[in-house]
């Protein structure tokens, strides 16, 4: 079956021929309905790569294809959330959650009962009206995840969208957006450095290495879904994030 | 903590003391003049001045009027144009290149010095001071305005790119509202620079306004006419500024409810 995303030896420097190398000839594929985390250190290189399927940036070298599509552009219904979660604070929380109906000119009506449906199944109801200023970071973040599904993605590429929240909402939203993954299987890609949401929330692990960013491990998460919070204490799941971190400490990125 | 009694009192309250502290001001001023026996000519009395005032308020306030008109007009001219241009330089960087270092060697013209051209460009009426205003407001108007547009969080920027947004559409929806807070910044400096340049404008030529008004008493050396007219004009001055703040408060509704309650 074909992959939705094919990296070929994508390469990302910037400012010239000699400048930063992000990313250093990184492939991978990613299959439909995957929950790819890509986990690395600060400034590996994961966000940059998130950027390129998100069209925001165009890699140096290599071929980067959605659907077997070269990414030359922001893709079409894409859902994408932030670390900040870049919400519109003039704007109430159903507008934020309606925006990319307004930027995609498609009729606000039609997709008014979604947004409203979204809202609950974050345990936002009755927040329609409210400013985001007037809401907690992790109730902040719910909103943006509300907007990225709003157009019913194919694709969710998420960069540390939890990265700013504290450890309770933190694992609140795990839990929130993995019921979200288990019942849409939307294909997703989820930057983060934190192993065990990564392995929480994954159906795969891409351990990225240091910068320049390459794929070092590619990690299968044989844990069956629907996932809970408890799983992080089984023998399989401290399985793998201890093979993660031996991978770190090899990487020298962990010394202890 | 809720009622409107207690609102409305806490509110009273509040307003109280910045009255109170005016109120002292000029008791203060009073005092002064009358202990020192200071002669009107150099400093009147507050009493002096509302007296000059109460013997010809409709006089005042015609004037008034007038210079309330020229400040409103140059302001009004002042702001379209600057967020129109401040749109422009944000939107166009080659625009911007070509164009504002022009416009800020422009603006580094004393208007008083260029003001007797505009009489001879503009005639003798109200044209030319409105011009003279608009042009020491719009300033002010560029950078605030321009500032807030670009202000915008590069997240919200790449968030719109990915939702496929017209230009258009981010201006409206993204960098207008977000410029708000900044633009009113600006809007109040504005403001004061307006009210300021119509006085610079009716000192120039004028027969009518409350800078005529202070030209020619001046010239009678009638200090009491000339501070009447001041006091008025800080009045307006303030008046202006309220509403501007009252605007703010009413454009902004996402920032109620941040601090406080």
């Amino acid at each position: 079956m074909r992959p939705v995303i094919r990296a070929e030896r994508v390469a990302k420097r910037f400012g010239g021929p000699d400048g930063l190398l992000a990313l250093d000839e990184v492939s991978l594929s990613i299959q439909e309905g995957e929950f790819v985390s890509l986990l690395g250190p600060s400034g590996c290189g994961k966000s940059t790569f998130l950027r390129c399927l998100a069209g925001l940036e165009r890699q140096s070298q290599g071929v980067l294809d959605l659907n077997g599509v070269p990414i030359e552009a922001p893709p079409e219904k894409l859902g994408i959330a932030f670390q900040r979660d870049a919400l519109l604070d003039w704007c109430t929380v159903r507008d934020n959650v309606l925006l990319p109906a307004y930027f995609g000119d498609l009729p606000r009506k039609a997709y008014e009962p979604r947004a409203e449906t979204l809202l609950d199944m974050v345990g936002l109801t009755g927040f329609g009206d409210a400013y985001p200023a007037t809401l907690s970071g992790g109730m902040r973040q719910r909103v943006a995840i509300c907007r990225s599904l709003l157009l019913e993605p194919k694709l969710l590429l998420m960069d540390e969208p939890f990265g700013a929240l504290d450890a309770m909402t933190r694992d609140q939203l795990n839990i929130d957006l993995h019921k979200i993954w288990a019942e849409r299987k939307m294909t997703t890609v989820f930057v983060t450095h934190s192993i065990s949401e990564a392995v929480f929330l994954s159906s795969r692990v891409l351990v990225f290495s240091g910068r320049p960013g390459r794929v070092h491990a590619d990690i299968a998460i044989d844990i069956p879904t629907p996932r809970h919070l408890a799983d992080r204490e089984s023998p399989a799941f401290t399985g793998y994030v201890r093979q993660i971190r031996g991978i770190f400490e090899t990487m020298g990125l962990i010394h202890d | 903590m809720s009622n409107p009694f207690t609102i409305m009192t806490a509110g009273l309250r509040r307003g109280l003391s910045p009255i109170l502290a005016t109120l002292a001001f000029f008791a203060i001023w009073e005092v002064f003049v009358v202990l020192l026996d200071v002669r009107p000519i150099l400093l009147p009395a507050p009493h002096l001045i509302a007296q000059e005032i109460a013997a010809f308020p409709l006089w005042f306030l015609e004037n008034t009027f007038y210079t309330l008109g020229v400040t409103l007009l140059g302001f009004a001219v002042a702001v379209v144009l600057g967020v129109l241009f401040a749109i422009a330089i944000v939107e166009s960087p080659a625009f911007e290149r070509m164009v504002f270092p022009l416009f800020v060697a422009l603006n580094s013209v004393p208007k008083v010095a260029i003001a007797p051209l505009f009489i001879i460009w503009l005639g003798t009426g109200a044209e030319p001071k409105i011009a003279i205003t608009t042009l020491i407001a719009v300033f002010a108007v560029v950078i605030d305005a321009s500032l807030g547009l670009r202000s915008v969080q590069p997240d919200i920027l790449d968030l719109a790119k990915v939702l496929h947004g017209s230009r258009l559409k981010v201006l409206w929806r993204i960098k207008l509202p977000c410029a708000l807070p900044s633009l009113f910044a600006g809007l109040k400096v504005a403001m004061s620079l307006a009210l300021v340049g119509a006085i610079v404008g009716e000192f120039v030529s004028s027969q009518k306004g409350l800078g005529y008004i202070i030209l020619s008493a001046q010239g009678n050396f009638d200090t009491p006419r000339v501070f009447a007219a001041i006091l008025i004009l800080s009045i307006l001055g303030f008046v202006l500024i309220a509403i501007l703040n009252v605007l703010e408060t009413a454009a902004l509704p996402w920032r109620r409810g941040k601090t406080g309650h």
